[in-house]
C-alpha cells in the first residue's frame, strides 16, 4: 500500500533542501548551456541527467541510519538496503522517463506544447506506476 | 543571463518538489520512481519551446530517450552495487556516475547521431 507521510519531510534539514535546490538549478541551467553550445542532440541527453538521484539515495541511507541509531542499533546495513531499494525504484522510473521523452518527441512537432507536455507527464506516471505494480505483484514471476 | 537565472530557479524548484514528494512516500521502492522524475525536462522543455520552437524541443526529447536508457543502466547498477558490496550510497552513486555519461554518449554515437 502506498502511503504519504508528511512527517517524513520534517527529517530533511534546511541545508539538505538548499543543496537539492542548488543542485537541481545548476543541472537545469547547465542543460540549457550545453544545448546552446552543442545543439539539441547533445543537450537533450542532459534532460535525463540523474540530477537528484545521488543526493536522494545518500539522504535515504543517512535517514535510515539515524532512525536505527535512535533505538540504539547500527543502521548501516539497513540504510544501504533502503538506498538499494530506492535505486531499483528509480530504475523503473527511468522506463517512465523514456516514455515521457518518446511522447514529447512524437507529439511536439504537430501538437500544442502545453497539451503534449501534460500528456507526457500522465504517460510518465502511468508507465512508472504500472511497472512498479507489475514488479510488486511479480506478475511475470521472479 | 536572465534566461539562465530563470532556468536555475525553475529547475531548483521542480527538482526540490519532486525530492520532497519522494521523501514523503512509502514504500521506498515506490518513492524511488520519483528519483527518475522528468524534473530537468519539465523545467527546460517549456522554455525551449518558447525560445527555439517545438521542432527544437522535439529534437531534445529524442536525445532524452537515450539519456533515460543511460539513467536506467546507472540506477540499476547502483542498486546492484549497494546490495553486493559494502559501499556507501554516496560512494556508489558518485563513482558510478561516469557510467551515465559513457552509456548516453555511446548510445548517442550509435543511434542519436544518425
Amino acid at each position: 500500500m502506498v502511503e504519504f507521510k508528511l512527517s517524513d519531510i520534517k527529517d530533511t534539514t534546511p541545508l539538505e533542501l538548499v543543496m537539492r535546490f542548488g543542485f537541481g538549478g545548476v543541472c537545469t541551467a547547465a542543460a540549457g548551456l550545453i544545448a546552446k553550445r552543442y545543439g539539441p542532440a547533445i543537450g537533450g541527453l542532459f534532460l535525463a541527467f540523474p540530477a537528484i538521484f545521488p543526493a536522494s539515495v545518500t539522504l535515504i541511507q543517512a535517514h535510515e541510519k539515524k532512525k536505527k541509531a535512535r533505538i540504539g542499533s547500527d543502521g548501516t546495513h539497513r540504510g544501504r538496503i533502503s538506498a538499494s531499494i530506492d535505486s531499483a525504484g528509480a530504475a523503473l522510473g527511468c522506463c517512465g522517463l523514456f516514455a515521457f521523452a518518446l511522447t514529447c518527441w512524437k507529439g511536439l512537432p504537430s501538437h500544442n506544447a502545453v497539451v503534449v507536455i501534460t500528456v507526457s507527464i500522465a504517460v510518465w506516471v502511468v508507465t512508472s506506476v504500472a511497472l512498479w505494480e507489475i514488479r510488486k505483484r511479480r506478475i511475470f514471476g521472479r | 543571463m536572465s534566461e539562465l537565472v530563470i532556468r536555475f530557479l525553475v529547475g531548483g524548484l521542480i527538482v526540490s518538489l519532486f525530492a520532497m514528494l519522494s521523501d514523503a512516500l512509502r514504500p521506498k521502492s515506490f518513492a524511488g520512481l520519483f528519483g527518475a522524475a522528468p524534473s530537468i525536462a519539465l523545467a527546460t522543455l517549456g522554455l525551449t519551446v518558447l525560445k527555439n520552437g517545438r521542432a527544437y524541443a522535439a529534437a531534445e526529447s529524442r536525445s532524452m530517450m537515450l539519456g533515460a536508457l543511460a539513467f536506467l543502466t546507472y540506477a540499476a547498477t547502483v542498486s546492484w552495487a549497494l546490495r553486493r558490496y559494502r559501499v556507501s550510497a554516496l560512494g556508489a552513486s558518485m563513482v558510478l556516475l561516469p557510467l551515465w555519461f559513457l552509456v548516453s554518449f555511446c548510445l548517442w554515437r550509435l543511434v542519436g547521431a544518425a
